[in-house]
């Protein structure tokens, strides 16, 4: 792509708000940009131009009467089609809801609108959440922007794939096992899953709702924070999520790693592709020459996250999954009676992944294995968190690879579930826990590819997460010699 | 504790029919596959001794939360019927639910 690199969602609400730039160009430069090159890389399903534009310009005549339109203004946008927008179209890329409108907004979306933030579009998605690649799409795959042979990763490798073309500066994905993190390490963006409850999950269609938690994909870790800051804080319309106020973080940004305690996570770095381990490495060194204190550290029942999360994950969304029943909105496939609609509906509008999750979800339920399965991987997530808590008492953050290879090609690990399974293996441990996590990228692969490296820090703890991951940023466009890092 | 016994054609026809989904005898050939593959990934965590663990159902300590009981606004009935596939005199319309008399 010829053009220059794109403003930073932050460089682009400071012009705003100081009359230099308009809401109304840079939507205009953002819709230009995915008009041009979304053909190929499909991370849309749907562009939503008019209404876009009508929120710029109601930005813009803000700006132009002296008021301040927000830490976000005229910032293009691009969000997860599982986030209800209202009069928008919410797929979740599933054909059991084409053609849904949903009657409300997400809180983070009117949070986001709130901020001077402009929503371009929807974007594409594993269904319902459910994938590593982006390929379970019911509408078809994205393509990573940087090799269109390669996935982008999932679920929201839509998200990730808009960002990292450079049509927005930032995208919102949702992260139930690593969708936000793995997508944007396998993209070269950075994703954030914050602490569980610290996002409101209402407006966002459910998957494992344990799990889930709303996070920004976004060109730099200043922007993530700046978003998270947006969309973070209690909502009452969610019953998990956490009191007290929004989670402060920009200030933390510059603070530095003096005297922090990095532990280099051996599980997260074991089992990863060489090329992968060795940016850990490097990430861990420059936190250490930067002053952080760095030792390696094991926390070993993470071995058995994999396992726990497909249990409990699949458990839990085949009880979510159990609403869409051709009754009240979404596909209907007439029957004769109710339970033969049922069944006519949920086969004809479901994906292979979704049926497979619901099943396995079914199964781990079910008579005479509920225990075997279900219970004990609600017992193994007790362990998990047990052994988190005794490694931060070693240590103040965690890090280690986000994703064990990079991107791989498309169609690679579609016909077998356990080896696309395998892709979010580093980024389970923190959903199983409930902590926060960040993926920088750092570098690249053998392959030319970028790799992300992951920070992992204890529940509520972003700012110095954040702090972490500022310090990553920096030695990561040291290395690479380019001030903003490269761009596809 | 015994193994359970591993996952068949049976128990996927079973869990289908639980999770009202119809599949043909390729889909079902297939998906028992893939499934046992996944739940044999899964014996390390069934063979575990975790007797005496508690099971966490969620990872941070939420209560159940109650809002005030005070009357608020709420999404218009005629919007949301807007978006089902059939409605009738202000209602969701589905097929019949009862059998015939016997």
């Amino acid at each position: 792509m010829s053009d220059a690199a794109p403003l930073s969602a932050v460089q682009m609400a400071a012009a705003v708000r100081a009359g230099e730039r308009t809401a109304a160009d840079l939507v205009d430069e953002s819709l230009a940009r995915i008009g041009r090159r979304d053909g190929e890389v499909h991370a849309f399903l749907h562009v939503a131009a008019d209404e876009a534009r009508a929120a710029a310009a109601e930005v813009d005549v803000m700006a132009a009467a002296g008021r301040d339109p927000g830490p976000l203004a005229g910032v293009p946008v691009a969000l997860k089609d599982n986030l209800c927008t209202r009069g928008l179209p919410t797929t979740c890329a599933s054909k059991i809801l084409q053609g849904w409108r949903p009657p409300y907004d997400a809180t983070v979306v009117e949070r986001l609108r709130a901020a001077g933030a402009v929503v371009v579009g929807k974007t594409n998605l594993d269904e319902f959440a459910m994938g590593s690649s982006t390929e379970n799409s019911g509408f078809g795959p994205t393509r990573h922007p940087r090799d269109p042979s390669r996935v982008p990763g999932g679920s929201s490798g839509g998200s990730a794939a808009a960002v990292a073309a450079g049509y927005v500066p930032v995208g919102l994905g949702s992260d139930t096992g690593g969708s936000v993190r793995q997508p944007a390490a396998l993209c070269g963006t950075v994703g954030v899953k914050p602490t569980y409850g610290v996002v409101s999950r209402y407006g966002l269609v459910a998957f494992a709702s344990s799990l889930d938690q709303i996070g920004p994909i976004t060109t730099c870790v200043a922007d993530a924070a700046v978003v998270l800051e947006v969309i973070g804080g209690h909502d009452p319309r969610d019953s998990t999520s956490l009191a007290g106020p929004p989670p402060r973080i920009t200030e933390a940004l510059g603070r530095g790693v003096d005297g922090l305690r990095v532990g280099v996570c051996r599980e997260l770095v074991d089992g990863t592709a060489p090329d992968v381990a060795a940016r850990v490495a490097e990430a861990a060194e420059a936190l250490a020459s930067s002053g952080a204190s760095v030792e390696e550290v094991s926390v070993p029942e993470m071995r058995y996250g994999l396992s726990a999360y497909y249990l409990i994950a699949p458990a839990e969304a085949s009880s979510n999954l159990a609403r869409y029943d051709g009754a009240r909105y979404g596909l209907r496939v007439d029957a004769e009676d109710v339970a033969g609609m049922n069944t006519a509906t949920r086969t004809a509008g479901f994906g292979a992944e979704v049926k497979r999750r619901i099943m396995l979800g079914t199964y781990a339920l079910s008579a005479g294995y509920y225990d075997a399965y279900y219970g004990k991987a609600q017992r193994v997530r007790t362990l998990l968190i047990d052994a988190f808590a005794r490694a931060y008492a070693r240590v103040d953050v965690l890090v280690g690879a986000t994703a064990p290879t990079t991107a791989f090609p498309l169609g690679d690990r579609v016909d077998d579930p356990m080896a696309m399974y395998m892709s979010d293996v580093c980024t389970i441990p923190s959903n199983l826990a409930g902590h926060p996590a960040i993926s920088v990228p750092f570098g690249e692969g053998d392959d030319g590819m970028p790799v992300g490296v992951q920070v992992l820090a204890p529940a509520l703890h972003e700012e110095r997460m954040f702090q972490v991951a500022a310090v990553v940023e920096r030695a990561a466009h040291q290395r690479s010699g380019s001030p903003q890092g490269g761009r596809s | 504790m015994t193994d359970p016994a591993p996952l068949g054609r049976a128990d996927v026809a079973h869990v289908a029919a639980l999770a009202r989904l119809s599949l043909t005898d390729d889909e079902l050939e297939r998906f028992t596959g893939q499934l046992a593959r996944v739940i044999e990934h899964a014996r390390d965590v069934a063979a575990l001794d975790v007797g005496d663990v508690l099971p966490t159902s969620h990872a941070l300590p939420i209560r159940n939360v109650l809002r005030p009981d005070e009357p608020g606004p709420c999404l218009e009935r005629d919007v949301v019927l807007a978006q089902a596939p059939e409605t009738e005199d202000g209602r969701f319309k589905v097929p019949r639910i009862v059998g015939d008399a016997p």
